[in-house]
């Protein structure tokens, strides 16, 4: 998330693209603040939700084709002249000119220039900018060159009508102009707007051009960087955010860094030359590398021994290892032991009956949770009407179950949704044998490197170097917490030789990281999260209490937010190319002259309601002064910019879909991302299958959370469903003879739920192209235990239903939009 | 565990008073205030974050005789103004929970039933299991699209997933073993 949840109330209009009201409730306050405050909320849903009812216009949209509406809109704001233009041609890659060969979807049936058909992938060499002679983009400032960016991206979207998107999308095409008019008209100096989403938006084929679609809208309208604008990523899991920054992702160090790959990385140098630009700030990642590596292996890495880099796996292939690979690899055998920790993949996740499969084929399985979750207990799940019962003596895999604690009864840090770290204190001790998750993983690493104690073979090196002290039982968490922020390794003195830090003091910025093993950094964004004082004592600033007061509404003294407590991500952005405010109503961080620098003598810096997020004394007319978007090479925010299934995002139809691609020939993403399991175990629906006519998508609900460990095993919240359910329009149920609060069949090519019909006006028929489209929606929080006074609080698993297919980029699944068919009564 | 309805409520109950939920309506800060009063006398508090979903609600925990007694939202949150929604609301059933398991428990190959073991048993069990997959599955040097010999130090046989429910401490320790391990499939909840 670029912004933040207090900062929401600034947005002269919303456009909530997730159902926030019910998902996000607390954060949606600021929505309703900024309301009163005279802005205008705009719900784009397939289903009317709460949060539609909040709002001041609710467009339907048929879920995934959310490109055709994006794009719908970028063709209108530039139509009508409604982008910020001072903004698009000084902070973004419009007016850079691109290699003449590349050609757009338009010109080439839904295909951007170099596609491979045997390959399914894009030769991307004509993907770039054109360069003068001294290697710097070319540009033209008036945005006219055909081959500028911009004028790419017009042609891009030039398909992208009104009606198209009334065609595709099923938005009437009066409520799509008016919500267009409005959500565009706020742009310029003195407006902002800003967008939501969450996995509305990512679990789809082509997820991760879903939200280069918004960030390029939201670009074009001069609103990032900006108060009341941004990209509002809504995340599910209280620390999804930390997890991800931690890297406990296939692709990824902490910090994200990727993980190295065989056939690119073979040792550190090269690893470092390859993923380090020759511009922007990334230009720092050998210092970030170096550091983490010497807060994994201490003295045992060296710079003779590239710091311990070879003791980190490398990666077969780019294509491999994610979530969905990991239970295609199990039911093939690959895969013998495995964790689930607080995790529950045998409800959430896609194809979840091969899942279940796959842990039967387990030698063996540790799942560590705060209940007994349908995965732990795999072994003997009961029989359901769709589903015989397993029997415990075919299952060999062998079990282990870890009580783990609740954040209530352990001492740690969550990060949130925006960035915020806060910790949270230990209240009481856990019961009996349950221990903070922190506590297995250590003792587990303990007894590990006794195992391998004496060892000579060079696999077991970097088990035996890792640095693993933090206590006799319970690991300290402050002591872990420290050593993420960053230590000084010795005495580390400033180019004029006074001492900065004495070795073993917390290092206070990123910025004093160094490449030469004297600093150590186990997460270089969350360096400053804990300081010292004057004393020399720690200062944790992620457990800072500091309300929020009229001088400082974003409350940076609350938490501490990475990277450097920064509360909105390019913030040099809400300044003018000259530094100053673009506008009184919309004044945040601007350049001030007369301000002392950081050279005596000299004067100038940044300053404003926030952390700059740029170097704060770069005066904006020095070189790079106009560069907000300091994480890019160019500086500039990307109009253009290569995602393995193109430079721009593209309309495809979901890989099963009701209807044909009308915006192209090519129908599903051709870079997508297929699976074939077992015997006929991920068979998809045809287009416009007659036997699977209906769209489904899956969603959450308020009162209950993800798979549901953490609300179906709460009486609390397990009484407040009576049953699993699926919802149906009326005139879905009247067509299938189907009454409110019946048990119905939801059924696709890999599984089937029996549930009951929620049949409401709450969905509506579409009409897509002149054909009527049922979707149904389905929420996926049950599975087959829960409280057993409550018989509501177990249901079929609603994963059974969908697919394994995957985004090219990341291999997120496609639950957000497939087909099915709805049957009256159990079948 | 067959525990009614009735029963769980009796537990849970204190978490049902005084949690301002998100909500118009009458005012009620008077009647909260003198309940919260009540409630929390001679109560330790804690500060907390809660542990559902990421918009991170900070939480403020009473505890009395090392047992939580109430979790409500914290007041001074700039980024929630101390509201929870429902399931922020029912936290206190994570901990006070008869449902919980609160022993290790082990299931044998083919098994119908859990055992409980002690703890140490299971943690020297698991790491048994972890070198012996390590050491039957690892690839030390494979050959890149070259030809040539590039040192991987990799663990095909085992994986790990989760979580988005740990803290970040958590996750640090986690992918520190786990990479160091040879670990590549490592995933958590980012993309389900």
């Amino acid at each position: 998330m670029t912004t933040n949840l207090i900062d929401i109330q600034n947005a002269d209009v919303i456009m909530a693209t997730s159902n926030m009201a019910e998902n996000h409730p607390v954060g949606f306050q600021f929505v309703m603040k900024a309301k009163e405050r005279g802005a205008k909320l705009i719900h784009v849903d397939p289903r009317f939700t709460r949060t539609s009812a909040a709002a001041d216009m609710h467009l339907p949209l048929r879920s995934g084709t959310n490109i055709a509406f994006f794009g719908g809109l970028i063709k209108y704001a530039i139509d009508n002249n409604l982008y910020f233009k001072d903004y698009v041609v000084h902070y973004t890659n419009a007016s850079f000119l691109i290699d003449p060969e590349f050609k757009t979807a338009t010109d080439l049936a839904g295909l951007f220039e170099g596609f491979d058909e045997a390959k399914r992938a894009y030769d991307q060499k004509s993907w770039k900018y054109q360069l003068d002679t001294e290697g710097n983009p070319k540009r033209d400032l008036t945005l006219r060159d055909p081959q500028s960016v911009f004028q790419l991206m017009r042609r891009q979207y030039n398909r992208y009508t009104v009606e198209m998107v009334e065609r595709v999308c099923g938005i009437p095409k009066e409520k799509f102009i008016a919500a267009a008019t409005l959500f565009c008209g706020a742009s310029g100096p003195e407006k902002t707007g800003t967008i939501t989403y969450a996995l509305n938006l990512t679990q789809h084929t082509n997820g991760v051009e879903n939200i280069r679609a918004l960030c390029m809208l939201q670009l074009l309208l001069g609103n990032v960087g900006r108060p009341g604008g941004g990209v509002v990523a809504l995340r599910g899991h209280a620390n999804v955010q930390g997890a991800t920054d931690l890297a406990v992702l296939y692709q990824d160090l902490p910090g994200y860094h990727p993980t190295p790959l065989r056939d690119a990385h073979p040792d550190l140098k090269t690893y470092l030359e390859k993923t380090t630009p020759k511009s922007g700030f990334v230009v720092n990642r050998p210092k970030w590398v170096v550091s983490m590596l010497k807060a994994w292996y201490g003295d045992k890495a060296t710079r003779e021994n590239d710091y311990g880099f070879d003791w980190i796996p490398k990666r077969a292939a780019a294509d491999a290892y994610s979530q969905q690979h990991i239970f295609v690899d199990m039911y093939n055998g690959k895969i013998k032991g495995f964790f689930a920790i607080g995790q529950n993949p045998a409800v959430g996740g896609s194809n979840t009956r091969v899942v279940r499969e796959a842990l039967h084929k387990l030698d063996w399985l540790v799942v560590q949770d705060i209940f007994l979750t349908e995965t732990a207990e795999v072994w003997k799940a009961p029989a359901s009407s769709s589903r015989a019962a397993v029997n415990p003596k075919d299952v060999k895999t062998e079990v282990f179950f870890l009580p783990a604690a609740p954040a209530a009864e352990k001492d740690g840090t969550l990060t949130n949704t925006m960035r915020l770290i806060q910790w949270h204190d230990k209240a009481v001790d856990p019961p009996g044998d349950v221990r903070s998750d922190a506590e297995h993983i250590y003792q587990l690493g303990r007894r590990l490197k006794t195992l391998y104690a004496g060892s000579k073979a060079k696999r077991d090196q970097g088990l035996l170097a890792l640095t693993w002290d933090y206590g006799d039982k319970h690991p300290s968490i402050l002591k872990v917490l420290v050593e993420m922020n960053g230590i000084a390794l010795e005495e580390l003195k400033d180019k004029d030789g006074k001492v900065l830090y004495k070795k073993g003091d917390p290092l206070r910025t990123f910025a004093d990281l160094r490449d030469d093993g004297t600093t150590a950094s186990g997460i270089w964004i969350y360096t400053g999260v804990t300081v010292a004082d004057a004393e020399g004592k720690i200062v944790n600033r992620a457990a800072g209490r500091k309300k929020a007061d009229d001088k400082d509404y974003l409350a940076h003294g609350w938490g501490w937010s990475w990277p450097a407590n920064r509360r909105i991500l390019y913030n040099r952005a809400a300044a003018a190319p000259d530094g100053r405010p673009w506008s009184e109503k919309k004044k945040f961080l601007w350049w001030d002259p007369e301000a002392p620098s950081n050279v005596p003598d000299k004067k100038g810096r940044w300053v404003g309601l926030d952390v700059p997020d740029f170097n704060a004394f770069l005066a904006p007319d020095a070189k790079g002064g106009d560069n907000p978007y300091i994480m890019r090479a160019d500086g500039k925010g990307a109009f253009f910019g290569p995602l393995l299934d193109g430079p721009f995002p593209e309309h495809y139809e979901p890989m099963e879909s009701p209807v044909k691609n009308l915006l192209s020939k090519t129908q599903n993403n051709p870079t997508a991302k297929l699976w074939k399991v077992g015997e006929k175990r991920n068979e998809l629906a045809g287009v416009g299958s007659t036997e699977y006519p209906y769209v489904i998508t899956t969603y959450r609900l308020t009162e209950h959370h993800l798979s549901g460990v953490m609300s179906r095993n709460l009486p609390l919240l397990a009484e407040l469903f009576e049953s699993h359910f699926a919802e149906l329009s009326h005139e879905l149920a009247r067509e299938l003879g189907i009454e409110n609060g019946e048990r119905v069949t939801v059924m696709t090519p890999r599984g089937k739920i029996h549930v009951k019909a929620m049949v409401t006006r709450r969905l509506k028929p579409f009409t897509i192209d002149g054909k009527t489209v049922h979707q149904i929606g389905v929420p996926w929080h049950w599975g087959y235990n829960g409280v057993p006074a409550l018989p509501g609080s177990k249901g079929d698993i609603t994963n059974d239903l969908s697919a394994n297919v995957g985004d090219p980029n990341v291999f997120i699944q496609e639950s957000k939009a497939f087909l099915c068919n709805v049957k009256k009564g159990v079948v | 565990m067959s525990l009614s309805r009735r029963d769980f409520l009796k537990v849970g109950s204190a978490a049902t008073a005084g949690v301002a939920v998100v909500g118009r309506g009458l005012d009620l800060a008077p009647v909260e205030a003198a309940a919260t009063t009540l409630k929390i006398k001679e109560a330790k508090a804690f500060h907390s974050v809660c542990p559902y979903c990421a918009v991170g609600c900070a939480q403020l925990i009473y505890t009395k005789d090392n047992r939580i007694i109430d979790i409500e939202g914290d007041p001074d949150t700039p980024h929630t103004l101390g509201r929870l929604c429902p399931k922020g609301a029912a936290t206190i059933q994570l901990s006070n929970n008869p449902l919980r398991p609160t022993k290790a428990l082990y299931r044998a190959p083919g098994s119908d039933r859990w055992e409980e073991k002690p703890l140490e048993w299971m943690w020297d069990e698991i790491a048994k299991r972890v070198k012996a997959t390590r050491d039957a599955t690892f690839v030390e040097i494979e050959k890149n699209k070259d030809g040539k010999d590039v040192v991987v130090n990799r663990t095909d046989g085992l994986a790990n997933l989760g979580s988005a429910c740990i803290d970040n401490e958590e996750c640090y320790l986690l992918t520190k073993l786990m990479r160091t391990l040879g670990v590549v499939y490592l995933e958590h909840q980012a993309r389900v």
